[in-house]
């Protein structure tokens, strides 16, 4: 296992989608290669600070005009 | 340089926030045509599927006619939902398609997704840093957010989108592939390109050295 192979495999070890014999090896490369281990944090920091990022409020405009988008279309489905 | 150990964990530790456990009561609500009940999903979803949209066509116009469009189709045709998924991925599937159609409208000869993808790039990282354990508390929740999405901008529309779904919306590899009609292997290289650069372009403002 070299730096190379392990960013080819980096989605399939964070998604943990390995075999077991694979992720062993990955985890064996990165005990002593610091380089892949700060790759591999930071990727999934990547994600997670994605992930948990909560959306920001609808501007008050655009939320009006979606309710009264709604409830034009919705009362003409329901007729 | 980092010391810590890496550990294994799953890359999304935290129960997604989409589910609630009224959601089948409210869609079933809805299925009868109660309107409030679908507002209630309306209000649940909105700000994800407008962030959704943004971040796809790159256009607050855009993204408003889809998120519009999203929730009056889901509407519409409630009755295909057969809930062999979750209600919300559904519903991100219609917004996707939306705002799939704005943006090619927009830019026709620009955005094919099944087209290979070969940038040339290295994909071997060259910015390697420590970011320490929450570099993301370093921001305002608001700077942040602005962070995130003037990041996620700057990529290549096919990895956007990948990237939006997959580990922004949490749909699955297949879901993803099936939603944006690309191969397996199709998302997977698109979804780690889109990981490697986010990381990447997000160094400069999360590495250590930016807060010593």
């Amino acid at each position: 296992m070299n730096c190379r192979s392990i960013v080819k495999e980096l989605c399939n070890y964070l998604d943990e989608a390995l075999d077991t014999t694979l992720k062993d090896s990955i985890e064996k490369h990165l005990e002593h290669c610091d380089d892949c281990r700060v790759v591999v944090d930071t990727t999934k920091k990547t994600i997670q600070i994605y992930c948990n990022s909560e959306p920001a409020p609808l501007p008050e405009d655009t939320k009006l005009r979606l309710r009264e988008a709604l409830v034009k279309r919705l009362r003409r489905v329901r007729a | 340089m980092s010391t810590s150990k890496t550990n294994p964990l799953p890359v999304h530790p935290l129960p997604s926030s989409v589910v609630k456990d009224d959601e089948p009561i409210l869609v079933a609500a809805a299925k009868a045509r109660d309107i409030s009940a679908f507002e209630t999903l309306v209000g649940r979803y909105e700000r994800k599927i407008f962030r959704l949209a943004q971040n796809i066509t790159q256009n607050k116009e855009d993204a408003e006619d889809v998120m519009q469009e999203a929730f009056l189709k889901a509407y519409e045709h409630l009755d295909e939902f057969q809930g062999n998924s979750r209600f919300y991925t559904w519903l991100v599937r219609i917004a996707v398609n939306q705002a799939l159609m704005k943006l090619r409208k927009r830019r026709p000869n620009q955005i094919s997704l099944d087209e290979e993808v070969d940038t040339g790039e290295e994909l071997m990282p060259r910015e390697v840093e420590d970011w320490g354990p929450s570099p993301e508390e370093r921001f305002k929740q608001s700077e942040l957010a602005g962070i995130l999405s003037s990041t996620i901008a700057e990529l290549d529309p096919s990895f956007r989108i990948v990237f939006q779904l997959r580990d922004i919306e949490e749909m699955s590899t297949e879901e993803t592939a099936e939603a944006l009609g690309l191969s397996i292997p199709a998302v997977k290289s698109r979804l780690l390109r889109a990981r490697l650069k986010l990381r990447q372009k997000l160094n400069r403002y999360f590495r250590r050295s930016e807060n010593s």
